[in-house]
C-alpha cells in the first residue's frame, strides 16, 4: 500500500513527487510512456513566464507568480540549464501600445518588475526588430530554461530520495475501497494508494473520470515551432513575445537554454489528445508572424518543426483541488501555459495544502538530499579540464554526437544515475544529443549500439521510443 | 604543441585523396584526422559498384576503392587518427581533437584541408508534414543499418527524393526481401544518375512518381502510413490528389549538405546555399584553409571527389610554398538557370589551369555553355541535354585566361 500515488511522469507530477520525497511517505509515480517527460512537459516554449500576464485572481495569476522566483533554487539543485534573460513584449500599432501599457500597470499591482521601452530603447536591447515595432514591455525575471532536464532530474532526485518510478503503466481503471483507499489498475499490475494524485496531463479528465464525472474537460491546443540551429548567426537575446491578444500569447522568438531558438506555437484546438503532427501551412503562418517582431530570422538554419499539445482545461484556469467527496482524490489539470513557470509552486501548494493535512502525524526525511550529482557537459569544460576528465577516463575523449559535441561518456554515466534511458529518445533528451544539424544522422547507429549492448539485447529491439517505436524491423539472412 | 605542415581533417575519399596528393608532392609532415573507427568515409557502407570508372579505369565497390587510398596511405606512411574528433579550428589553424586515447590535443597546422564530408537532409530540414514518430530514416542511416549492422529497418517502405542512395537502397531493400512500394520525387525530374533508376527501380518495378510528395505522416509510435500528394510546377501540392499508403518505413532521399560543424566558427564567406566559398585553389576565405570533397559541394560519383582533393592538395602546396601570397580574388558571376558554381571566385595571378563546376537548375535541351571573361568568348561547349543531378564541368587553360579577369557563365538554348 502507497500513501501517495501520482499518476503522470510530467513537470508537475516531477515536483509533487520530488516535494513528497521530504517526507516520510510512500510514494509512487505511474507513467503510461517508456520514459518520464514525454508529453507537455517536453514539448512547449521552454521559458518561465514574469507573471504579469494572467489575469486577477485566477489560479494562473497566483502560482506563475509564486513560481518565477522558486527557479533559482531548484534549478541549481537540480542542475538544470536555466537563465534570466528577461522578456520583451512588442507593440506594432498605437492599440498595441495601449495594450502594453494596460500590462505595465497589471505588472506594477502584480509586484512584477517590469518597465515599457520605446523604439529606441527596444532597438538597443535587440537589434533585428522589425521596423513596424513602436515600443515593448520589458520583463527581466523572464527566464529560459530546458525542460527535458528540470522534469528528468526531478524525477532523478525524486527516486534517489526513495519515490518509485514505474514506467510503461497506462492506468485503465482506478477504484475506491471500501476502506478509502485506492486500486488504480495498469493493462499488467495493480496499485493500492491511500492518496491519488492525478497529473495525467493531456489526459486528465480521463483519468478524473474512473472515479467521479468532474464539471470539466481537457481541450487540446497543438502548438507548432521551429527549432533553429545554434549555427545560425545570433539574431536575438530576450524572449521576444508579441502584445496578447484574447487568443493567447501568439508567436514568440526567444533563444533557448540550450543554445538554438524556437519560434512559435500556434494555438489550434484539435480532436486527438496525441496529435503532434505538424503541417506546411502552419510553418507558414510562424514565419509570417514571427517577421512581424524580428527581422530576417533565419529560417534556413531551421533543424525541426514539432508540435506540442497543451492540456488546457474547460474551465480556462488550471483545476488544482481534492475531490468535495474525496479530498484522497486530487486534480492537477489543465495545466497550460504559464504551466512550466508554474510548476513548482503548483507542486509546493499540492503537497502542504493538499496532501500534508490527510496525513497529520507525518515527519520530514532527516536525510532528503536536495540535490541531484552534477552532470558532466563535456563540451563546456575548459581544455585543461578535459584533459584532466579524459585522463581519469578515456571514455570522454571519445565524441559519439558530433553536432553538440556529447562524448561516451557522458551517456555511460547516465546509466548509474536513478531512471537510465532505455530508448534512444531518453538519450537524446538526457543529453540534446541528435539536436544539432544532421539531426541524429551520424549519432543514432552508435546510441543503438550503445545501448544493445548496455542491455545486452539484439539490436532491434532498440526503440526510438516507446515500446512499440522499433528503429531495425529485422536481421537479415546471413 | 604537435605541429604539423598539413592537417587533412576526415579521412574519407576526399581527405585520402588530398593526402597521398600532398605527400606527392613533397609535402613533409601530413596528419589527416578521421572521426570513426576506419578510413574511407561513407564508402565503407556503399556496397554497390560503379566506383572507379575514371580513376582506376574498372568498376569497383565502394569497400574496394576506399581499400587502393588506404592501402597507399599506409604504403606512403601517411600518419592518421582514428576515432578522433575535431573540436573546433581556430583562425591561426590551431586544430583541437579529441579521443580515448591521448585526449584533448592541439596540432597548429600552417595549412589545413578540410574533407569532412556531408551529413543527410532530414525530416526536420524539409518540413516533413506529419507526426515526428519512428519508421522516418535517411537512406544513408538505412544503408548503414543494413550493410554494416545487417538489419533491416522495414518491410514496406515508400521512398521519399530519387537522390543516388534512395534509388540504390531501393534495390538493397528489395533484394532483401523488403516491399519498396514506390519512390516519390517532388521535382519534375529524377535527381539520381540515370544508370541507377534502370538498375534500381526498372529493373524492379518500383514506380517511380515525379512531381509527387510526402504530405502527412501517421501513426501512433512507429510510422503506418504516408499520405502523398502531387504538386503542380511550383511545388505546391494539389488539393485532391492525396493518397494514403500504408507503409511501415518512410525512407528519405531528399539530399546532402557539407557538413561545416567544426568551422563554424571562423566566419568564413559562403554562398547563397551556404557553401563555403572558395577560389580556384579550393582556398577559403581564410588563407590557407582549403576545402575538397562533399564538404564543398556534393558530387555525382567519388572519383571527382578525389580529383577536386588533389586540386585541394596542389593549393595547399602552393600556399605552403609561399605562392598564393600576393593573390587579388575576383567573383563568377552565372545566369539564373545555374545553381552553383564552384570554385565562387578566381585567384589571380592564375597559376595552373583549373576547372568551373556548376549545376543547372532545371533539365534543358540543346544548350551550348558559353564562359567569358570580360566580353571575350573563351570557351564554348554544346550539350545536347543538362540536367541538376549532373555537374558540369568546363576545364579553363591558364593561357587562355588574360588579366583583368572577370569571369562568366552563360548557358544558352541553341538556335
Amino acid at each position: 500500500m502507497y500513501d501517495v500515488l501520482i499518476i503522470g511522469a510530467g513537470v508537475i507530477g516531477g515536483f509533487i513527487g520530488r516535494d513528497l520525497a521530504r517526507y516520510k511517505l510512500k510514494v509512487c509515480v505511474l507513467e503510461k510512456n517508456n520514459d518520464v517527460t514525454s508529453g507537455s512537459s517536453a514539448s512547449n516554449s521552454a521559458i518561465i513566464h514574469s507573471g504579469y500576464d494572467p489575469k486577477e485572481g485566477s489560479l494562473k495569476q497566483k502560482f506563475n507568480l509564486l513560481g518565477n522566483p522558486a527557479f533559482d533554487k531548484v534549478c541549481d539543485e537540480l542542475d538544470v540549464p536555466f537563465k534570466r534573460v528577461g522578456s520583451l513584449t512588442l507593440a506594432t500599432s498605437e492599440d498595441e501600445l495601449n495594450s502594453i501599457k494596460d500590462l505595465y500597470k497589471q505588472g506594477q499591482s502584480y509586484k512584477v518588475k517590469v518597465s515599457l521601452l520605446n523604439r529606441q530603447e527596444v532597438k538597443a536591447l535587440e537589434p533585428n526588430i522589425s521596423d513596424d515595432v513602436l515600443g515593448g514591455l520589458y520583463a527581466p525575471s523572464a527566464a529560459i530554461i530546458d525542460p527535458f532536464s528540470l522534469t528528468n532530474h526531478l524525477f532523478e532526485n525524486a527516486i534517489d530520495n526513495g519515490v518509485k518510478l514505474f514506467l510503461n503503466q497506462e492506468v485503465i481503471d482506478i477504484s475506491l475501497t471500501s476502506k478509502g483507499s485506492y486500486e488504480v489498475k495498469t493493462k499488467d499490475n495493480l496499485y493500492r494508494s491511500k492518496v491519488v494524485i492525478n497529473c495525467a496531463g493531456l489526459y486528465a479528465d480521463k483519468v478524473a473520470e474512473m472515479i467521479e464525472d468532474v464539471p470539466w474537460k481537457i481541450i487540446p491546443k497543438k502548438g507548432q515551432y521551429y527549432v533553429i540551429d545554434h549555427s545560425a548567426k545570433p539574431f536575438v537575446n530576450h524572449i521576444i513575445f508579441p502584445t496578447p491578444t484574447l487568443k493567447g500569447k501568439g508567436i514568440l522568438v526567444t533563444p533557448t537554454a540550450m543554445g538554438d531558438y524556437l519560434v512559435g506555437p500556434t494555438s489550434d484546438i484539435v480532436d486527438d489528445v496525441d496529435d503532434t503532427s505538424t503541417n506546411s501551412l502552419t510553418g507558414a503562418y510562424i514565419k509570417e508572424n514571427a517577421s512581424k517582431l524580428i527581422k530576417d530570422i533565419p529560417f534556413k538554419d531551421s533543424i525541426r518543426v514539432f508540435s506540442g499539445v497543451r492540456a488546457a482545461s474547460s474551465t480556462g484556469d488550471f483545476i488544482i483541488e481534492g475531490l468535495p467527496t474525496h479530498k484522497t482524490f486530487i486534480n492537477v489539470a489543465g495545466i497550460e501555459s504559464p504551466g512550466l513557470s508554474s510548476s513548482p509552486a503548483i507542486g509546493d501548494y499540492v503537497v502542504k495544502k493538499l496532501v500534508l493535512p490527510l496525513f497529520p502525524n507525518i515527519k520530514e526525511k532527516p536525510y532528503f538530499n536536495p540535490r541531484v550529482r552534477r552532470y558532466i557537459r563535456f563540451k563546456d569544460l575548459t581544455e585543461k579540464e578535459k584533459e584532466e576528465l579524459i585522463k581519469k577516463d578515456p571514455s570522454y575523449g571519445e565524441i559519439v554526437c558530433v553536432c553538440e559535441q556529447i562524448s561516451l561518456g557522458e551517456i555511460l554515466d547516465l546509466f548509474t544515475r536513478p531512471n537510465p534511458p532505455t530508448s534512444i529518445k531518453a538519450i537524446r533528451k538526457r543529453l540534446e544529443l541528435g539536436f544539432g544539424k544532421c539531426q541524429g544522422g551520424f549519432c543514432t547507429p552508435k546510441l543503438v549500439k550503445i545501448l544493445a549492448s548496455y542491455f545486452k539485447v539484439d539490436m532491434n529491439e532498440i526503440n526510438y521510443d516507446n515500446q512499440s517505436s522499433y528503429i531495425l524491423k529485422e536481421k537479415v539472412k546471413k | 604543441m604537435i605541429k604539423k605542415d598539413l592537417v587533412i581533417i576526415g579521412g574519407g575519399s576526399a581527405g585520402m585523396g588530398a593526402a597521398l596528393q600532398a605527400n606527392k608532392l613533397g609535402i613533409k609532415s601530413i596528419l589527416i584526422i578521421e572521426k570513426e573507427d576506419t578510413l574511407g568515409g561513407i564508402l565503407n557502407q556503399c556496397i554497390h559498384t560503379g566506383f572507379g570508372l575514371i580513376e582506376y579505369k574498372e568498376e569497383l565497390t565502394g569497400p574496394e576503392f576506399l581499400t587502393r587510398l588506404e592501402d597507399k596511405v599506409k604504403e606512403e606512411g601517411i600518419e592518421y587518427k582514428l576515432s578522433s574528433t575535431v573540436l573546433s579550428v581556430s583562425k591561426d589553424k590551431v586544430v583541437t581533437y579529441s579521443n580515448s586515447k591521448e585526449g584533448v590535443r592541439e596540432v597548429h597546422a600552417k595549412a589545413i584541408i578540410y574533407a569532412g564530408g556531408c551529413y543527410e537532409r532530414n525530416a526536420g530540414e524539409i518540413e516533413l508534414g506529419g507526426k515526428r514518430i519512428s519508421g522516418i530514416i535517411t537512406a544513408g542511416q538505412a544503408q548503414k543499418y543494413l550493410n554494416i549492422y545487417g538489419y533491416l529497418v522495414g518491410k514496406k517502405i515508400v521512398i521519399l527524393g530519387s537522390g543516388d542512395i534512395g534509388l540504390i537502397m531501393a534495390r538493397r531493400f528489395t533484394l532483401e526481401g523488403a516491399k519498396v512500394i514506390c519512390v516519390a520525387e517532388l521535382s519534375p525530374y529524377c535527381n539520381g544518375l540515370n544508370r541507377n533508376v534502370v538498375q534500381c527501380l526498372n529493373d524492379f518495378d518500383i514506380p517511380l512518381y515525379l512531381s509527387t510528395t510526402v504530405k502527412e505522416v501517421k501513426g501512433k509510435d512507429h510510422v503506418e502510413s504516408v499520405t502523398l500528394v502531387s504538386v503542380d510546377s511550383k511545388g505546391t501540392p494539389i488539393e485532391g490528389t492525396e493518397r494514403e499508403i500504408e507503409c511501415d518505413t518512410l525512407c528519405l532521399s531528399v539530399g546532402l549538405v557539407p557538413y561545416l560543424g567544426p568551422l563554424n566558427n571562423l566566419d568564413l564567406v559562403k554562398d547563397k546555399a551556404g557553401r563555403i566559398a572558395v577560389n580556384q585553389y579550393k582556398e577559403s576565405s581564410l588563407p590557407g584553409l582549403f576545402i575538397c570533397g562533399n564538404a564543398l559541394h556534393v558530387h555525382d560519383i567519388v572519383d571527382y571527389v578525389v580529383e577536386e582533393a588533389r586540386e585541394a592538395a596542389k593549393g595547399a602546396k602552393a600556399y605552403l610554398d609561399n605562392e598564393l601570397s600576393s593573390q587579388t580574388e575576383t567573383k563568377i558571376t552565372y545566369g539564373s538557370n545555374i545553381n552553383y558554381v564552384v570554385p565562387q571566385s578566381v585567384a589571380t595571378p592564375i597559376l595552373t589551369d583549373f576547372t568551373l563546376k556548376f549545376r543547372v537548375r532545371s533539365n534543358l535541351k540543346d544548350v551550348s555553355v558559353y564562359i567569358y571573361n570580360n566580353d571575350t568568348l573563351i570557351s564554348k561547349t554544346n550539350y545536347t541535354a543538362l540536367i541538376p543531378s549532373q555537374m558540369v564541368m568546363i576545364n579553363l587553360k591558364k593561357d587562355k585566361l588574360e588579366e583583368p579577369i572577370n569571369l562568366s557563365i552563360k548557358v544558352e538554348e541553341r538556335k
